[in-house]
This record gives C-alpha cells, structure tokens and sequence, in this order.
C-alpha cells in the first residue's frame, strides 16, 4: 500500500508532536524533580549562623570570644528610590559607593533576580542600630546578625589564628561544606579545631507568594532547624605566661615554648615578631601589611622554624653516651681549648680546667669532651663499622622525637632534620666518611634541625627521666575529647636510670658557687632548683643563635621551656634570663628581679 | 440557508476556512493571557494598560485583526502572486542593508530601528520567499526532479536563508530548513530527508558518543540500506552500478562528517552555538550560564503537574526565574500555570491548525496555493518544534518566537500576514469555483 507524500508528512507532524508530549508527560508528570527544584526556588531560606566555640586558656580565662556585628543585606529588587546621601551618613560611607552598587545592580539585575546581596559588610552593632532606626525608609535593605570574633586578652596572635570568609578557593576544595559569606579558621587553633569551634547552620525557610511577598514560615517551622553553636575550646595556654613571654621576647626574633613535663602541655608558645590580637580581629585590614613584613610575623617560629640546637643537643649525646656504655658519670677526658679531630685541625672550647667528668662537662658545655663521647659512640667494637653505630645513634635521637614531626595538635609543625646514613654516602661515598667527618654532630651543630617545639619536648623528657607526652595545645573538656595518642607516655631508647646521671650537671650549670664555671648561672633563682643548658648555635646567616633549655624544680619539675633567640650571640646573654625569667613567673608569680625583666623586656635587636 | 444562486458570487465570508480562523483567535488569546500571567508581578494597572508588555501586546493583537481583514476583503488575493517577484529581491536587499544600517541587539544585526518602532527583515523574508518560491515552483513545466528545477528552489531558499545567517540569526535560519517538506511533497526524492536526517544524527552521535560509535552506526545503516535496494535488482543492472556507487560516496561521506564533525564543532561554530549545543548535549554542566536559561524552564514546566498551578499562580514564571518569559520562554507560563492538559491542548491546537493548512492546501486546485499553503505549514511546524523543544530540553537554546503566542509585534504581524493570505488564497479558490 503506498502512503501518499501529504500523509507521510502529516505522519511525521504526528510522531513530531509525540516526541514533545512525550517530554513534557516525563517532566511534568513521572519526574518529580522538578517539582523540588522549583519549591526550592520559592522557599525563602533564611540563613541562622551559629556563635563559633569560645577559646579558654587553661585557667579559664577567655582568649577568643565573639561579639555581635551586622552585615548589612540588600534585595536589589525590593529596592525602591531612596535618599542616597541620608544612607551614606547613616552608614558613615559615601553616597558615590552606594550610587555605584546600586548602578552595579541594575546592570546585572536579571542575572541578580530575587536575590539578597551583602550590601556592606561587618558593621558594629552601635551603626547598624543607628541603621535600623530609620531602616523604614530604605525598603530592600536589611540587617544579617554575624558572630564575629573578639579577644579581650592580648596573648597568642600567632597560635590563635584568624577567622576570615571562605574565599573561591577554600570554597572549591570543600563543596559541601561551605557556602560563599560564610566565615572559617584559617591558621592556628581556629583552622585545626575547625570542626569543633564553628557549630552548625540553621536555617528557617519562609514561602513568598506569586508576587514575591515573604508569607508565612513553611509549615509552622516543621522543618526549620536551629543554628547549632561551636564547641568551646579549652587550651593547655597559660594566657598570663603567654603574655609575659611575648613582653619578653618584644623586640627579638626567636621562640620560647614552656611545657608541663608531666602531661606534655603546651604553657606558652611565643613566636617573635609576631601578630597582635588587634591585627587578628581586623585581619583584612592589616593582612598586606603582616604578609609584607621582612621579619614574618605570620611565620610561626615555635613549630615550623628548623635550627640546629647547638649545645643543648650534647644531653643527647651524653644520654646515649651512658646508654651505649661507653661513658659514666666518672669518665674524664681532657680539653686543650678543644678537640684535635685531625692532627691540625681543631674544634675549639673556651678556657677551662682539665681533665673534666660528664657533670663537669655538662655544666661547663665542654666541647672536646662530647667529641670523645660522640666518637666513642660511633667507634663503638659492639658494632661493625661506623655506619651501624650511626645508624643506631641516630635511631636514639630520633625517639626524643627529632627528625620528624612531633605529631602536635598545631597545624603546619615541621620535623626538622636528623641525618640519615644513606644522606652522607650519598655525599661522601660508602665507607668513605667516619667520626672525624661529621665531628660537628657531637655538639648539636651541623646537619642537624630541629624546631624549638623539639627542644622543648628534649627539656621535658630529661624532666621526666625518660620520657615525654606530644606536645598539645589542647585540653580535654566535656565536648572535646582530645586524641588518645597525647595521652601516651612515649619512651626514648636510653634507659630512665640514666637520665639521674645527666641531672646533676644541668643543675650545677645554673646553681654552681660563681668562678666554677657553671654556663647558666644567671638563670639562679633560690628556691626553685632550676636545670639548665645553655647552647649556642653556629647561625650561617649572621650572629649565632642564643638557647637556653632548663626545667623546675629539679625533683618536681613543674615547667620545662626552651628560649631561642635568633642572632642574639651567647645562650647565657638572652635565652638564658629569657626563660629563667618565665619560669619563676610561673611558678611564683611574680619576679625578684624587676631589674632583669626591664632590661630584656627594652631591649630591641631587631634593627 | 443562504441560496446558492450562481457558485461565482458565493460570499467571501462563506468560503473562508473558519477553523483555522478560530484556532488563530485561541492562540491568540492564549498568548495574551500568559503574557499577562508572566508580568503581573510587576503590578500593571491593566491588562490593556500601555505601559506594559500585556497592554502593548493587546494593541499588536488588535492591529493584527485588522491586518488580517485587510488581507481577507480588501487586497485582491491575485496580487501575492504579482507581488512575488519584487518582493522577494526587495526583502533580499534589506536583508542585506540591514547587516550594514541596523542597530545591534544581542549581538545579531538584524534591526530596522524606525523611531518607536523596530523592524526585522527576517520576520517579512519568511513570507515573501513563500510566495516567491510558490510562484516559481507552479509555473507550468517546472519539475522538482528536472536538476535545474531543484537548483533553482534551492537558490530561492538558500540565499536569505545564507544572509541571515550572516546577520548572527542562526536560529531564524534554521526555519528556512522546513522548505525541505515543501520540496517533499513537490516531489523531491526522500532521499534528501534522509541524508539530512543522518547528517544530524551522526553529528550528534560523534559530539556525544565519540567517533567509533558513528562509524558503526554508519556501517549498520548504509550497509542496511544498501541491501535493502540492492534485493530486488539483478546484479549486473545499470540500477545495481547506481546503487553500488551511490552506496560507496554515501559511506565516504558519512566518514568525512564524522572525521570534520569536531573541527566543525570547535573551529566553525561560534562559542555561544558552541555552549548551547553542549548544554543541550550534556557535556557540560553550567546552571547559572547558558544552562540556566533551560533548567528554569524546565523546573518551570514541570512543576506544573497535571492540571498545572492554576491561571496567575504560577511561581517560578512570575518571580522571573525563567528568562525571556513572555518572549521566546512563553510556553513556559502554560506549562507551570496549566499544566500537562494546558500543553496538550496547546499543542494540539497548532497541530490541527497545520494539519487543516495541509488538508486546504491538498484541495486546493491551484498549485500556487497548494504550495503556499505548504509553506505556511512548515513554517509553524518549525517555530513550534525548535521553540517547545528548546524551553523542555530537547533542542538547544534557538531565540525562535512561538507563532501567535509570544509577545512581540513583529512577530504577531507577521504570523498573521502569513496565515491570513493562505486564507485568502483558499476562500478566494472556493469562492470562483
């Protein structure tokens, strides 16, 4: 049967018009998607933004809180003709910004549509109200309540952390979690306890009508849900100790980190130069200038700043010295101004008495004798060649918790540097370095790096005979919980008897009669049994570095701290009263030597 | 009844194919009530309030009646023929001047802008290549499968058809393919139809399925189609050498379309053709640029239900999500605020009106009218098609008005002329025979 050529194409009209129908039964009728979307189109959800968690210091006092500001919103559509100069005077801003976003919305306002835009952000509480008294009369604008942060105690810029608005970025690498306008930690406490401290999003949905006029709230709020507030955050911080440290180091570059041997807590944290809490609270403000700065405020010195730790590094060896066997606390090795590790070649030492023991040693920071200690170490018979006893040395110094990251709860720790043995084949060759090559680890300086955090932790675990908690900023609370690994005791490879025998030198070091040469002995303060080690790292940039690590008091060590001050010379000129200074502001709570405290706080050596 | 006395003095308003005239009105009022369901948001003082697009829209209605009485009693019918010729090449030349002299609106050259009112060739081209076309294809001793015949259809529809492309108004172009039926049903072989169709489909294919896929459709078609024919021939016939060659150039063919496919995607389109077509395609996503226009619709459309949200209640049309909405996006207000049913009817309502153009025009026992009327039923046909199927996903986003709904009175006018001389024609044959 043929069909005629006009039928055909009436056939097709046919089939033509099926394929539409049929589209439209699919999206009108079997999908319900559309359905949804198109309610989520006209439900108004109205954001409820939670207070972020408060940040407590370990006695309670507040070291993060909020404050209410307002920003102030806009529906450009909603918007009608308004006394632009009235406004600018109300919002102390200028009739040409408000006339150039009212023109920006007009440009774009089919892309805009029904939309509510940020109009102007952050404005504090006593202009907004001035706002609303007269909000009657610019119809289209509106208040949003933000939480914003405030910090009634100038202590911890740099281990606090800002607060600012999710950018694109931050926005395309977490989706899901939150969206443009809202706020986020970005470095310190307030980016590693994120999750805790910012809560969660509420929102009431309202229906608006089919001229767009905001009804009821949809369903009596059936499905509204409530803005859930942060998590309060209780720190290991003492906010006092904090402060006096940052006096302290005012005007040097360099760290002190205070530690309680006992639960490895972290007491103070002090980068210097660092961010006041006055640049935090306006970070946009002053982040062109912070990030500009020579001395890099931002860059935090306590956890990503590797030195080498110089003589204080020469517990270490002692340490394992005792455990390997091949030292006592009675050995004596002599100094002649040095060690001769070649016939002609010396590492030199200041003038004092020989032979010495290890306590002698330690207090007098003996270089010659950590040379014999370290090369008996590595010339040990009990191993068959250098590299092995390397090998096992370095696998002691790295149980302290050098050479890789402590594993604190602060964001972006480094691990510093511990050579490994395959580092110096590579660069002198197989077999073809020895002792005499890498003298210079004897007395902590070298290769080697460690952040002033690590040095803190080597005071703390000699305060505790032998072993350390991580380092943690922190504390358990009723809504925290805080890793179960802070709360595990990690011992070293040198066995706890042997940590008594190094003891008594560091004591000596601070506590010794004048003219016995003690290193530290400006860090006395009677009573509190300080012991401490002085050091002080070759710095290839300049002037040596000056540190200082000591604990107290010697049978109940309340505090360990470490004090490195960069290009400050000898460890006992700043370190040394730096972190002497501390402890007895912690443990008495005030200072007997007013007349030290003003000379270090007025002292300013960055040029 | 009226006595018929003598067939010749049969009255005008007697022989007129009133449905068509009625389905015209309905569209009409159709379109004016969405238009006002699609602004009222906007508080017009009235639906014939000047100031907005309803008001303004019942005055292009009011002036398109009158049109149209005019093309119905006072211009003799005879004239569209005579007229053919100048206003074809008359149009051509504007179509041209229009490229150097008109104003630019989305970047697209194609409008007269004449104090208050603008004027697009474009709209008036539809029209007087109809009408060309018609006259040259009823000439007697035209044949459609005589070459020169088909060359010179092809030159009256190609040549506006490539002007207007070069105006950046890709999508009236696009109308200009609907001739094809018309050439169809003169007689031209289906094959064309066909080749067309698989132009079409294997572009798709490889845009979205990649090259391997096409190939194999290619094989599987031309090698069905190719046993097909060859089945009922003796080997060794001059038909079998035809159908042999003819087979081979089709499959080299498809293979160079399949092989130029994306350079012709990436280098000869232009970036938005380039968008909408990948939108539509999805191979990409982008709900807020070019894909939001569609997903609006869409949601617009479908959230309409069955029975729709009933007449001025509609949220998504008239918080002016959808874009364009009383313009190309039209038939997005019937689909929320009538639902499945108002679609339907709607639908329907064209497709009967196409159909009883194509049942007039078969009648007809001139075939200058006949041709017309194919025209004209082609014409809607592809507004309708590209402009539905472009607010609910199917075609990509073509800015085509839907005949006698959307606002605008260029288009209304336009529409109005064309329908209302096939009318004319047809109750004019009626009346004298």
């Amino acid at each position: 049967m043929e069909i005629s050529r006009s039928n055909r194409l009436v056939i097709g009209l046919g089939v033509a018009v099926l394929v539409l129908l049929g589209k439209l039964f699919y999206i009108q009728i079997i999908n319900d998607k559309y359905k949804r979307d198109a309610s989520n189109n006209s439900m108004v959800y109205s954001t409820i933004y939670p207070p972020r968690g408060i940040i407590y210091d370990r006695n309670g006092k507040i070291l993060v809180g909020n404050k209410v500001n307002y920003d102030l919103m806009v529906t450009p559509r909603l918007v009608e003709p308004f006394d632009t100069v009235a406004l600018a005077a109300l919002l102390d801003t200028t009739a040409d910004f408000i006339r150039e976003r009212m023109a920006y919305y007009r440009e774009f306002r089919s892309r805009i549509g029904y939309q509510t835009l940020t109009f102007i952000r952050q404005m504090p509480a006593e202009r907004f109200l001035r706002f609303a008294e007269q909000e009657y009369r610019f119809p289209g604008f509106s208040g949003q309540v933000r939480s914003v942060r405030e910090y009634p105690f100038d202590a911890g810029g740099n281990l606090l952390g800002y607060v600012s608005e999710v950018d694109a970025d931050y926005l395309r690498r977490h989706p899901d979690e939150y969206k443009a306008g809202d706020y986020v930690g970005r470095t310190g406490i307030e980016a590693a306890r994120e999750e805790d401290l910012r809560g969660e999003k509420g929102y009431r949905i309202y229906l608006r009508d089919s001229r767009n006029r905001v009804q009821d709230s949809y369903k009596d709020g059936e499905f509204d849900k409530d803005a859930v507030p942060g998590k309060d955050i209780i720190t290991t911080i003492d906010a006092e100790l904090q402060q006096y440290g940052q006096q302290l180091m005012a005007g040097k570059v360099g760290s002190v980190v205070a530690l309680e041997p006992a639960t490895g807590e972290i007491l103070a944290m002090v980068s210097s130069p660092g961010i006041s809490v006055h640049q935090l609270e306006d970070i946009g403000r002053y982040y062109n200038e912070i990030a500009s700065d020579p001395n890099k405020p931002m860059f935090n010195r306590t956890v990503q700043a590797s030195y080498p730790p110089g003589s204080v590094f020469k517990l270490i060896n002692g340490l394992i010295g005792l455990e390997e066997g091949v030292v006592e606390p009675g050995t004596q090795y002599p100094c002649r101004q040095g060690y001769y590790y070649t016939k002609t070649r010396r590492l030199g030492c200041h003038n004092h008495r020989s032979p010495i023991n290890l306590g002698e040693a330690i207090m007098m920071s003996c270089n010659a004798y950590f040379c014999y200690v370290f090369k008996s170490i590595l010339e040990n018979r009990r191993y068959q060649d250098t590299e092995e006893a390397y090998n096992r040395w370095r696998d002691c110094v790295t149980s302290f918790g050098f050479g890789d990251k402590l594993g604190s709860d602060f964001p972006s720790e480094l691990g510093g540097n511990i050579p490994t043995s395959a580092y110096y084949d590579r660069i002198y060759g197989r077999r073809r370095w020895s002792f005499s090559t890498i003298v210079s680890l004897s007395i902590g300086q070298g290769e080697i790096g460690a952040t002033p955090l690590q040095i803190a932790n080597l005071a703390a675990t000699v305060a505790n005979r032998g072993y350390y908690y991580i380092p943690h900023l922190v504390k358990d609370s009723e809504h925290v919980q805080i890793d179960e690994k802070y709360r595990r005791r990690n011992y070293t490879l040198v066995d706890t008897t042997e940590f008594a025998k190094v003891i008594p030198g560091m004591y000596m070091a601070v506590n010794c009669k004048p003219g016995e040469g003690g290193t530290a002995t400006v860090a006395a303060v009677p009573g509190l049994d300080i012991c401490g080690k002085t050091g002080t790292a070759q710095n290839p940039h300049g002037k040596d570095n000056s540190v200082f690590i000591c604990f107290a008091p010697k049978d109940d060590p309340q505090i360990a701290i470490v004090a490195y001050v960069e290009n400050a010379g000898f460890g006992a000129t700043w370190a040394c009263p730096i972190a002497s200074l501390m402890v007895e502001r912690y443990l008495c709570g005030e200072t007997s030597r007013p007349a030290l405290e003003d000379r270090i706080m007025n002292t300013r050596l960055i040029k | 009844m009226r006595e018929q006395g003598d067939n010749i003095s049969r009255g005008l308003l007697y022989t007129i194919d009133w449905k068509l005239v009625i389905c015209f009105l309905v569209l009409v009022l159709v379109g004016w009530l969405n238009i006002y369901a699609s602004i009222h948001s906007t508080d017009p003082e009235s639906a014939i309030a000047w100031s907005a697009r309803s008001g303004k829209q019942f005055v292009w209605i009011l002036s398109a009646l009158a049109l149209a009485g005019l093309i119905l009693f006072v211009i003799n019918s005879r004239l569209w023929e005579v007229l053919s010729t100048p206003a074809y090449f008359g149009v051509l030349v504007l179509l041209v001047a229009v490229i150097f002299l008109g104003s630019e609106v989305k970047g697209s050259h194609s409008w007269f802008n004449l104090g208050p009112v603008s004027f697009q060739p474009a709209e008036v081209s539809k029209i007087t290549t109809s009408l060309f076309l018609s006259m040259m294809m009823s000439r007697s001793g035209f044949k459609i499968s005589n070459f020169r015949d088909f060359l010179t259809a092809a030159l009256i529809i190609g040549i506006p058809m490539l002007i207007i492309v070069a105006e950046s108004e890709t999508g009236s172009a696009l109308v200009y393919l609907g001739f094809i039926f018309v050439l169809y049903r003169e007689g031209m072989t289906g094959w064309v139809l066909f080749f067309i169709g698989m132009v079409i489909l294997l572009f798709v294919l490889t845009l979205t399925a990649g090259p391997l896929v096409s190939v194999i459709v290619l094989t599987v078609i031309v090698g069905g189609s190719f046993f097909l024919l060859m089945r009922p021939l003796r080997r060794k016939s001059v038909e079998a050498r035809v159908v042999r060659l003819s087979t081979l150039a089709a499959a080299v063919a498809g293979l160079l379309l399949i092989f130029s496919t994306q350079f012709v995607f990436e280098h000869v389109l232009q970036d938005h053709q380039r968008k909408r077509i990948e939108v539509l395609l999805g191979m990409a996503e982008d709900p807020t640029g070019i894909g939001y226009n569609v997903r609006q619709s869409m949601i617009a459309i479908g959230s309409g239900g069955f029975f729709g949200k009933g007449y001025l209640n509609g949220t998504q049309t008239t918080y002016g999500f959808v874009p364009e909405q009383s313009t190309d996006f039209i038939f997005c207000t019937v689909g929320e605020e009538w639902g499945f049913l108002g679609c339907l009817a709607v639908i329907v309502l064209y497709a009967l009106m196409i159909v009883w153009i194509v049942r007039d025009a078969e009648q007809s026992r001139e075939s200058f009218t006949r041709i017309y009327g194919y025209c004209v039923a082609s014409i809607i046909f592809m507004h309708l098609f590209i402009n539905i199927g472009m607010t609910i996903g199917l075609m990509p986003v073509i800015g085509i008005p839907l005949p006698f709904l959307s606002y605008g009175g260029s288009s209304l006018w336009s529409f109005t002329t064309m329908l209302f001389i096939f009318i004319a024609l047809n109750g004019r044959e009626k009346k004298y025979f």
